[in-house]
């Protein structure tokens, strides 16, 4: 348990050292989108009644900022030990893959807590914010940082160079999450683009987080929510199973 | 847990792509024994190594350390061992201080402040404590190292060429610390390029080559089987007594090398110059060091 914890904590006090880069970077950089997209679009386009197009915009700017956060946390940590050779501190001890599985991956959580807070309290300057279900909210949040943390070790894990960990951020997690209904409602994309967001498995995270706010959805819940909570587990699984192999960690 | 060995590895090998790493490796070393293990570069030293650490998995065989499987016992077999990677790693982020903080809680340890300022001093690191991992040298961060590796005071203890990139009054003190930790009942293992290293420090020696177990032996046995001491010889004049000029080789100059079986000869050798009025203008005797073991081992076929 106590080397657990010390992981965990390690690799939370990795990104606050630098939390200039790992939080306060990634707050502007959603703040600026805010910023831009309500002057170009905010007259002209209507999401739900009732739900002006800033406030439409912060839930899904925040939860974008949770889910980039917390891949990059667990990805770039593991990358970095990989390359730098430190890596072997974590593989020498008695840790169990398990436990080693869980501390990152609730580090990433808490590093895209840390930075979707942050962006939220960013945007209260702006615009008020009224959450009508905090608590759901919060629970897609660490859902959604969960999945997006455990992708983020498999990419970590399987990637060699930084390069291919940047291709996999790319070319595979930012168009999931920039086509995933953050600037807009899928209901407003032509039927053939409607149909592939339901395959990103990010729209429902966005869906859910955004409905804790509005109570209104472009899905049911009660499809949504299912399918991040077995996102979840897939990815945690092939974690679990790559660890437990030693995959590119143990030769 | 009295007579288990430190360390056994049984008919171990392992394979990278096309290269037989490991070939058929059986070795024991028990509990206190100060042990090198010896080799040309890419001899499988490391990956033998990195087996016993579980950083790689042998494809056959099965390798304990105190007498813990490291597959499938590797939470205990890791807590019995700590070992001194060859790569100078180190995580950026961090002090000495917390460096070692981290580790200890790796291992399960708490409040280990006690320890790791002994380990701290006896390495010469206590003015570095606060710094960053960052701003050490080359030779600090290799006793960062050191001492990553035995916070936890494991009884057993793998140096992967502790002392590459060392200096030499710094050598020494690390040297005379792995010692002490040795006489306190501690198993170290070592591999070096130094071979005046590993003569000097080790009971036990084995010798990798491509793989394979070329020697293992103890040292001084090793040393014996070599080849016999050598008298070197200035002589004035230069005509040696023909019982002695037989077993000459003659290296010019009035100097010979002969071949004596043991110590005691010796004086034999000096008796027959005396009572031929033959005077020593020089004199030395050579022993065979690990090194000429070393090359006779590799040049083997």
């Amino acid at each position: 348990m106590i080397g657990f914890l010390t992981l965990f904590n390690k690799e939370v006090l990795r990104f606050w050292r630098v939390s200039f880069q790992t939080v306060l970077a990634p707050m502007i950089t959603a703040l600026l989108y805010l910023m831009i997209f309500s002057h170009a679009l905010s007259h002209h386009v209507s999401v739900y009644p009732g739900v002006g197009y800033i406030a439409f915009l912060v839930p899904g700017l925040v939860m974008m900022s949770v889910l980039q956060n917390a891949f990059a946390n667990s990805s770039s940590s593991l990358i970095q030990s990989k390359i730098t050779g430190n890596i072997v501190f974590v593989l020498l001890p008695p840790i169990s893959y398990v436990q080693f599985f869980l501390a990152y991956l609730l580090a990433a959580v808490v590093r895209g807590l840390v930075v979707g807070a942050s962006v939220l309290i960013g945007t209260m300057l702006f615009t008020p914010v009224h959450i009508a279900m905090p608590l759901l909210s919060l629970a897609y949040a660490i859902l959604g940082g969960g999945m997006l943390g455990a992708l983020g070790i498999i990419a970590g894990i399987w990637s060699e160079k930084f390069d291919q960990l940047a291709a996999f951020q790319n070319f595979l997690i930012m168009p999931l999450t920039f086509l995933s209904g953050v600037f807009y409602s899928i209901h407003s994309l032509p039927p053939f683009w409607l149909d592939i967001s339901r395959f990103n498995p990010i729209f429902y995270m966005i869906d859910g987080f955004r409905y804790g706010f509005f109570g209104q959805s472009d899905v049911s819940l009660s499809v949504g929510f299912p399918v991040v909570v077995g996102c979840f587990l897939a990815l945690s699984a092939i974690c679990l199973i790559l660890l437990q192999r030693g995959y590119k960690l143990r030769y | 847990m009295k007579n288990v060995p430190a360390i056994s590895v049984e008919r171990i090998s392992k394979r990278f792509g096309g290269l037989q790493a490991l070939k058929n490796v059986s070795l024991t070393i028990e509990q206190g024994e100060f042990f090198a293990l010896l080799g040309a570069n890419g001899a499988g030293k490391t990956t033998l190594i990195s087996i016993l650490a579980g950083l790689a998995r042998a494809d056959t065989g099965e390798a304990r350390i105190m007498g813990h499987c490291v597959q499938h016992d590797y939470r205990a077999a890791r807590r019995h061992l700590g070992v001194v990677p060859q790569e100078l790693a180190y995580d950026p982020f961090f002090t000495v201080r917390e460096t070692l903080r981290i580790q200890s809680g790796y291992f399960g340890l708490r409040r280990n402040d006690d320890w790791i300022d002994e380990i701290l001093t006896r390495l010469e690191l206590l003015s570095k404590a606060d710094s960053n991992m960052r701003s050490l040298s080359g030779g600090m961060k290799r006793r960062v190292l050191v001492a990553q590796a035995l916070v936890h005071k494991p009884p057993v203890i793998i140096l992967d060429e502790p002392t590459a990139g060392v200096d030499v009054a710094l050598r020494q003190s690390l040297w005379q610390f792995i010692r002490e930790i040795n006489q306190t009942g501690h198993t170290i293992v070592l591999t070096t390029h130094y071979l005046e290293e590993a003569q000097h420090l080790c009971r036990r020696i084995a010798m990798l080559k491509l793989g394979e177990l070329v020697a293992l032996d103890d040292t001084a046995s090793l040393l014996k089987a070599a080849g016999d001491l050598e008298l070197h010889i200035a002589v004035n004049p230069d005509h040696l007594p023909p019982e002695l000029l037989s077993r000459a080789k003659s290296l010019g100059n009035a100097r010979y090398c002969l071949a004596l079986a043991s110590a005691d000869e010796l004086e034999q050798v000096l008796c027959v110059l005396r009572t031929a009025g033959v005077s020593l203008e020089d004199v030395s005797l050579h022993r065979p060091d690990l090194e000429d073991v070393f090359v006779q081992m590799m040049e083997r076929t």
